[in-house]
């Protein structure tokens, strides 16, 4: 008889997926955009990313040390974080910027709220739109010059093709479908983001649900209110253009601020896609994925609330009709 | 492909390759067995011998303690040497009826039948007086759940086939080598029922299985062979009623009330050796199996036989195992001692070298709702366990938190390791115990 033996509750065994191997997935995933990005617009991209993701990592460490939590930067979130923060940053932004967001994202957004699992809205989009209204000028300065000039198709006269398109001009769908144009270091390639979503998907990472139920809606939206009748060129270049694919396959899908429920992922998609829609065809500026996820992210508890789904086999009685809750 | 399953479940690895191959072996009685006043769900049977009485292999020590109850035998001639309290794999004590082995192995003389021309009345008798309950874990008297209150609402009877728990194979082995015994004993149930039709109900990582029984039942009209798909908890009651009828029933409903009877490979043969042979359950196939297990193998124990003597004559364990689990790995209960006699429920004994569950430490949920596409009971259990450690009787209840059938799907899928279901289990408990109190 050997020694001691473990004791534990029953279930004995567990699956291989961890916290960390998730977030790694989704690292990997983001690179194909992230590294065309940087091929794109060249060292000062590469900087800015590096920085982005050093800076939230060294955030949560610092900050958990001082509150004395334990440390929890090898869970690989506060690298996603940081990652996403820097490819939503124009590619000749100062490098201060990125890392004030980096800050800003893990302090404020996730850890003043109980650090993973329990912000109420995506990191590094909270921390976007953060920078956006505090420092504009920076965040919306799209200007090619030097390396990037190279491979950037600047045709149109807006900030990005997708203000062009709002504005009436026509912009070229191939290149806004591979990126070789203006935006932000990751989300000017479709065809990148793609890639890593499909591989998101596939790999059983994220749900097919929200981006393509977000994607779809958005075009009904667009189709019906764009303004351009049913012209499919139009709403391609709405699809390619701005933050909409990155938003969709990754940032909409971040687990701690999407519902739980799978009818409120539906819900939650829907909702995306009109808010999106609003925002982009009545609203100022020709970008509207960023507020729309965060707003969305507000809903969300109340959205899984009314969709907690029935216990199996269980029918639920419906209320009587004129007996208030 | 579209075989019969439910929605949710997962897939662990099975294990079954390292005792699957094993034929059943006959395992030995050592000197002293200890027979559990309590080895079904129910009233303890009442012991009716005493100290220094002489009994025989097949013989009856205690008898039924109510209707949901059940008598127990003893497997081995010998002599009563009194009650003692042995632990149980769930970690209680109960008192043991012990009986000192003579090796000498004489039996009573069993009565034989032919079932066909006996009564229902008479059929369900035997089948009560040879103390047959459900031999998949739960124990539940059998001859109860073949007394329902309309016998003519019975649609099917589910053989349950599918061991979906990982590592085990006794039922695997019991199909293999006694499909005869399986496909009569379910035609002996379905004479209690006019309009029942017999469903064996087998995963499809089985096929061998599924063929040995088509082969023996292929002369029944009313027995059909249903193939399901291999997932975890495909042999969890309402799921398997679900996969095979489409029909579902929620935890506070009976498989009757959808016009189901569910009963596992080896009670169906149990039912047919004490309807048909007259012989009384008192042995049972264990397998004894795991990464830890120098040779994993099937064995016909008897009753009140130690953990300690099956796992020495099964070849013993390797050096420095950390683990030793009382059936499955899903959810089998973990022992911290060999001294445990054997029951009708104990399916296998599984030794680990490695305690995965020490090995993973629970950090933060972070909401990706594997948990609630891994629900079988289409739960949300995160949402579960945060009620649970927070005492929110009200927000567990209205969030459906009794239906949960505590297969551990949702622990095990987990990627941040939270014991989900270990929460979501003692709340149960404790609002069952609420339950009772105001009753």
């Amino acid at each position: 008889m050997a020694g001691k033996l473990q004791v534990s509750s029953s279930p004995h065994i567990r699956s291989k997926v961890t916290t960390s191997k998730i977030m790694m997935a989704v690292v990997v995933a983001l690179l194909p955009a992230a590294v065309y990005g940087v091929w794109l617009n060249g060292g000062h991209a590469a900087a800015v990313l590096i920085l982005s993701v050093l800076s939230a990592v060294l955030t949560e460490l610092i900050y958990e040390k001082i509150v004395g939590r334990p440390v929890t930067i090898s869970d690989g979130s506060a690298v996603v974080t940081g990652l996403l923060l820097g490819m939503n940053m124009p590619p000749q932004i100062p490098f201060w910027i990125p890392i004030i967001g980096s800050v800003f994202a893990i302090l404020v957004v996730k850890q003043f709220f109980g650090g993973l699992g329990q912000n109420f809205m995506n990191p590094a989009l909270g921390a976007r739109c953060f920078l956006m209204l505090s420092f504009a000028g920076h965040m919306t300065n799209f200007d090619v010059s030097g390396y990037a000039a190279k491979h950037i198709v600047d045709t149109v006269s807006g900030a990005t093709p997708l203000a062009a398109v709002k504005a009436g001009e026509t912009a070229d769908l191939a290149s806004m479908f591979f990126g070789n144009i203006k935006g932000t270091i990751g989300e000017t390639s479709a065809l990148m983001i793609l890639i890593g979503g499909i591989f998101l998907i596939a790999a059983g990472i994220i749900s097919w649900r929200i981006p393509v139920i977000y994607l779809a809606t958005f075009s009904v939206f667009a189709l019906i209110f764009g303004g351009h009748g049913f012209d499919l060129y139009y709403l391609a270049c709405e699809l390619c253009g701005g933050g909409i694919m990155l938003g969709a396959f990754f940032m909409a899908t971040d687990y701690v601020t999407r519902p739980i429920t799978v009818k409120g992922q539906y819900i939650y998609g829907v909702l995306l896609g009109v808010m999106t829609g609003i925002f982009r065809i009545f609203g100022g500026s020709a970008e509207g994925t960023s507020y729309a996820i965060i707003f969305s992210n507000l809903l969300v508890p109340l959205i899984e609330r009314s969709t907690i789904p029935a216990g199996f086999g269980i029918v639920k009685e419906k209320k009587k009709g004129g007996e208030a809750a | 492909m579209g075989f019969l399953t439910f929605k949710g479940g997962v897939h662990p690895n099975d294990g079954k390759s390292l005792s699957k191959d094993q034929a059943i072996q006959n395992a030995v009685a050592g000197d002293k067995l200890y027979f559990s006043v309590s080895q079904h769900i129910g009233a303890p049977a009442k012991p009716i011998v005493e100290k220094g009485d002489r009994v025989l292999r097949g013989q009856m020590i205690a008898e039924a303690g109510g209707f949901v109850s059940a008598p127990v035998f003893s497997s081995v001639s010998g002599t009563v040497t009194g009650i003692e309290k042995m632990r149980m794999p769930a970690g209680n004590l109960m008192d043991c009826i012990v009986v000192e082995n003579d090796r000498k192995n004489e039996e009573i003389e069993y009565e034989e039948a032919d079932w066909h021309s006996l009564s229902k009345e008479e059929i369900l008798d035997r089948i009560k007086k040879a103390g047959v309950v459900g031999m998949g874990g739960a124990g539940f008297p059998t001859h109860v759940k073949l007394s329902p209150k309309d016998p003519d609402a019975i649609d099917f009877i589910q053989v349950n086939g599918a061991e979906c728990e990982p590592y085990l194979t006794s039922d695997y082995r019991m199909m293999m080598e006694h499909p005869d015994r399986v496909a009569e004993g379910l035609r002996i149930m379905l004479s209690l029922f006019p309009h029942a039709k017999g469903q064996i109900c087998i995963e499809n990582n089985k096929m061998d299985c599924v063929e040995k029984m088509q082969k023996e039942t292929a002369g029944d009209a009313n027995i059909e062979v249903h193939v399901m798909k291999t997932k975890y908890p495909q042999g969890a009651e309402r799921m398997l009623i679900y996969a095979n009828t489409g029909r579902s029933i929620n935890s506070s409903m009976l498989p009757a009330d959808a016009g189901c009877i569910v009963d596992n490979i080896a009670t169906v043969a149990a039912v047919y050796d004490a309807v048909a042979l007259g012989k009384p359950l008192m042995e049972r196939i264990v397998t004894v199996t795991g990464d830890a297990a120098n040779h994993p193998g099937n064995y016909l124990a008897p009753t009140g036989m130690l953990f300690s003597e099956l796992i020495e004559q099964a070849g013993g364990l390797k050096e420095g195992y950390e683990k030793l689990i009382s059936g499955g790995p899903m959810m089998g209960f973990s022992v911290f001692t060999t001294q445990i006699p054997l029951t009708k429920t104990s399916g296998g004994i599984l030794a680990m070298m490695k305690d995965e569950v020490a090995a993973a430490e629970p950090s933060a949920c972070i909401n990706c709702g594997r948990c609630v596409s891994a629900c079988p009971e289409h739960l949300i259990p995160t949402r579960l366990s945060v009620y649970a450690d927070h005492n929110d009787k009200q927000r567990f209840m209205e969030h459906d938190g009794m239906e949960c059938c505590e297969c551990g799907s949702c622990t095990f899928v987990c990627p941040a390791k939270r014991q989900l279901a270990q929460s979501i289990k003692s709340m149960r408990k404790i609002c069952l115990a609420d339950r009772k109190k105001k009753k």
